[in-house]
């Protein structure tokens, strides 16, 4: 059974009146991400369209359920993009159509969010609707904003788990004109990740660095035609290594597209994602020893590909930051957690947090559990 | 001294009358000598940047580390004692201005960089460090902290946490909240908790993006760990003049409009002008009713082609006047006259109040306008100072507080201001905060229900409401008249010092 409203007041009605808890659902790209959850679908797939979009302002207002695809070929037309990169979802989710939404509530980004900021730092504005049926606003249309507390950075990630988004606001860049990406060979992980932190600490603007299966360290360059030529000239005469290959122009585009897709691990049942700090990447790969892995964000951000879910092998490795079993079966998501657990005072507030929005646990019930 | 507009929260007198156990409970968990109740010595507490506003504390306390804060703030839960955080004290809104009941919590003992680490980019320092410490700290290796509020140079990093401060190369760089990773706090129940860390992005509920801008409601931050940058290979600035705001301001729409991101891209009128050239010198053209500061900054040929293509923008949309630094030390001479800016303005007026609003950038023009018509309709003499890249304005309201009736005047006018820019789709405040300042207009721009939806995160983290009472949110029982900064050249104004932009 499932319910599609038609628009906010409609999600209102839902929410204000006694019933049933819902699992969220536009796309239905990412379904299979989290703990299986048990409850009546609303399907949210109507509140969609563009609301709003000024190439001028750099911000675009969309309704949640605005297929990504629509949103980033308008955007295109005009020069503009969506900073942080938000990738391909076939890999990791169900095949489908992502939705603005449902990228927002992941916070899912690509690999330019090293440098670009997340999904989480380029949403500014939504209403929404909360477990209690309140309808409300926060965060606005302006860049710059700082009036009450930031519930677009605290409504990002939380898996719509919090409230029903109605229409979100976004910033957006201007495309770079060009770009290029160094590719070279990395005979072990602590050289591949130094050459990321040599990259991104440089004044060459990297904007991406990845360590990927069969291709080798990649440093991405983005910006004026020009610009980028001589940064590739000065980033090669800095880093010395050789050889390397570069990719320029629909070539570099397409390799980071596969990248942000986690494409090289597409064959594995069971995908963690962990988040670190990037000068411990190499010691983690050390520890897990994962069958295949893919290393972004200059190691900050870790894909393992495996056969079966070791959450005590790889839980085991961090020292700060977290993983998240990203994809395995339900029954191994009902099994594991699959957000990093967290400490019992932390628990404590976010459960009060949760309580503040959805208290009767409505809302995609369990998913973060 | 001025008669503050605002009702600051009422102190309950039972907690004053309990001062001495309160006390004697303080010094049993902190030195003596860092629990201070002489009334002298409070008096260096009773306000901050917003000096119109003052109150001495029951007590201020500074601790020394984590340990010693979560104990006090386990002691005042005990004891149901009000709490009022404080960095350096240089909130423009009055986010640090205390209670009588209340027992000032001061961090400028957390004054240790504990980490720098070039590898991995992050700087981990006490809460109590200032924002400019921190880009001194790592300047030698040629990178950056990139949110430089005006205050840099006393404002600390956890104020900056709780204000989420901005500065003048945002539009580029993002504000706090793009820039710090994790941070140390302690809950009014005195728990200790660390949200993010050296890694990107929450593992669960972004709690640290709720605790950035929260203006010290929900809790204490102990310690901050930033992301630091690789300093810019070059930067250069345009100084362009124009007949007309609506020149300007079609000019800054354009160079957005052609995919260019500037560093900084400032705008100020005929009387900002005026007033910065007349204090410093900087060799600003006069005879315009707009400037514009565009900075370019990366790599060198980068920064010179976008240099070329915006003063060709510029022409195209009649510019009277565009020059392009050339070295560094003319780079630096088009900002001096923008960083006077407001001490410049101080010298014309005895008075004036700061304005924040933030607008959709389209607005400009329209709004200059509307802001001129009721400089007619109140008055009053306006001066603008505005971030024009992100919409985010500073108009600068001149009057006199000894002439009666204008006080009331110039703050009828501010608070126009800010619901013409809600009006226009923007808010209330693009980086001051709202304090105790724009509390009462928070009605304006929101409606019960957002509101609502905000207090019950404030009762989720602090179910008393003990943290910083009577800032932010409108209380139950307030006062009818609203109020603005008030900056008066007769009163020993705190930082009167600091260039404010």
């Amino acid at each position: 059974m499932s319910i599609r409203p038609s628009n906010e007041s409609e999600v209102v009605a839902l929410l204000s009146a006694a019933g049933p808890a819902f699992e969220l659902v536009a796309g239905g790209t990412k379904r299979g991400i989290g703990r299986p959850v048990a409850g009546t679908m609303l399907d949210l797939s109507a509140l969609s369209g563009v609301v709003d979009y000024q190439p001028g302002e750099l911000v675009l207002t969309a309704r949640p359920a605005t297929a990504l695809g629509q949103i980033q070929e308008l955007l295109r037309a005009q020069g503009q993009r969506l900073g942080f990169e938000p990738p391909d979802a076939a890999v990791l989710g169900a095949p489908g159509n992502q939705t603005l939404g449902g990228v927002l509530m992941a916070n899912s980004s690509g690999s330019r969010r090293v440098t670009a900021g997340s999904a989480r730092d380029h949403l500014i504005g939504l209403r929404a609707v909360n477990g209690r049926g309140e309808a409300f606003v926060g965060g606005g249309r302006v860049v710059k904003n700082v009036t009450g507390f930031d519930l677009p950075k605290a409504l990002a990630g939380s898996w719509g788990t919090l409230a029903v988004l109605t229409e979100v606001t976004v910033r957006v860049i201007p495309a770079a004109e060009f770009e290029s990406t160094l590719l070279f060979a990395a005979d072990s992980t602590p050289l591949a990740v130094e050459l990321c932190a040599r990259g991104l600490g440089s004044m060459f603007e990297v904007s991406s660095a990845a360590l990927v299966p069969g291709r080798g360290v990649a440093l991405r360059l983005e910006g004026l035609m020009k610009s980028v030529a001589s940064r590739l000239t000065g980033l090669l005469g800095a880093l010395k290594q050789s050889p390397h290959t570069v990719l320029e122009g629909a070539q570099s585009e397409e390799f980071w597209r596969q990248v942000g897709a986690v494409a090289a691990l597409a064959r594995f049942p069971v995908i963690w994602r962990l988040l670190v700090p990037p000068r411990q990447a190499a010691r983690i790969i050390g520890e897990i020893e994962p069958e295949e892995f893919q290393l972004d964000w200059g190691g900050g951000l870790i894909w393992v590909g495996a056969q079966q879910v070791d959450a005590g092998r790889v839980r085991g490795a961090l020292h700060g930051g977290h993983a998240t079993l990203i994809k395995a079966s339900a029954a191994e998501r009902g099994a594991h957690a699959v957000f990093e657990p967290q400490a019992a005072a932390l628990a404590a507030v976010a459960a009060r947090f949760k309580s503040a929005f959805d208290p009767d646990h409505r809302l995609n019930p369990g998913r973060m559990s | 001294m001025l008669v503050p507009m605002i009702c600051l929260a009422q102190p309950d007198a039972a907690t004053i009358a309990r001062k001495a156990t309160i006390l004697t409970g303080l010094r049993s968990v902190l030195d003596a000598a860092d629990v201070i109740d002489d009334d002298l010595l409070l008096r260096a507490y009773e306000t901050d940047a917003l000096t119109a506003y003052r109150q001495r504390p029951l007590a201020v306390v500074l601790p020394n580390t984590t340990a010693q804060v979560a104990a006090v703030l386990r002691f005042a839960q005990q004891q149901g004692l009000r709490i009022v955080p404080r960095g350096a004290g240089t909130s423009l809104s009055g986010g640090a201005v205390p209670v009588a009941d209340a027992i000032v919590v001061g961090m400028g003992r957390f004054n240790r960089i504990l980490d720098i680490d070039y590898e991995d980019r992050v700087v981990v320092a006490q809460s109590g460090v200032t924002n400019l410490a921190i880009s001194q700290a790592v300047a030698a290796r040629d990178f950056y902290y990139a949110p430089d509020p005006s205050s840099q140079i006393a404002c600390t990093i956890g104020g900056n946490v709780a204000e989420n401060s901005g500065g003048v190369h945002c539009l580029k760089y993002g504000l706090t909240t793009h820039n710090v990773l994790g941070i140390e706090m302690v809950t009014p129940e005195g728990e200790i908790l660390r949200l993010g860390g050296r890694h990107l992005d929450a593992g669960h509920y972004d709690l640290l993006g709720l605790m950035i801008g929260s203006e010290g409601l929900l809790g204490i931050v102990t310690e901050v760990t930033v992301r630091i940058l690789p300093k810019p290979q070059s930067a250069r600035a345009l100084l362009i003049g124009f007949g007309t705001a609506h020149g300007a301001s079609a000019c800054v729409a354009a160079v957005i409009a052609a995919g260019i991101i500037p560093a900084g891209l400032e705008m100020m009128d005929a009387p900002a002008i005026r007033a910065a050239e007349d204090f410093v010198q900087a060799g600003y053209p006069l005879a315009v009713a707009a400037l514009l500061i565009v900075e370019l900054d990366g790599p060198q040929a980068e920064v010179n082609e976008l240099i070329t293509r915006v003063h060709e923008l510029a022409n195209r949309h009649g510019a009277s006047s565009c020059r392009a630094s050339r070295d560094e030390a003319e780079r630096l001479r088009f900002w001096a006259g923008r960083k006077a800016a407001f001490p410049a303005v101080g010298r014309i007026s005895p008075d004036y109040l700061c304005m924040d609003g933030s607008i959709p950038r389209q607005q400009l023009a329209p709004v200059l306008e509307s802001i001129a018509a009721l400089s007619v309709r109140h008055g009053l003499r306006v001066a603008n100072v505005f971030h024009a890249g992100d919409g985010n304005l500073h108009p600068l309201i001149l009057y006199d507080a000894n002439v009666p009736g204008e006080l009331a005047r110039a703050e009828a006018f501010g608070s126009d201001i800010l619901k013409l820019c809600v009006d226009v789709g923007g808010v209330l405040t693009g980086e001051h905060g709202v304090g105790i300042e724009k509390r009462d207009l928070m009605t304006y721009q929101f409606g019960p229900t957002d509101l609502l939806v905000q207090h019950r995160i404030k009762w989720a983290f602090d179910p008393q409401l003990r943290f910083n009472p009577g800032k932010v949110f409108p209380a139950l029982s307030r006062c009818s008249e609203q109020g603005r900064e008030h900056v008066h050249a007769g009163a020993a104004a705190r930082h009167a010092d600091l260039p404010r932009f």
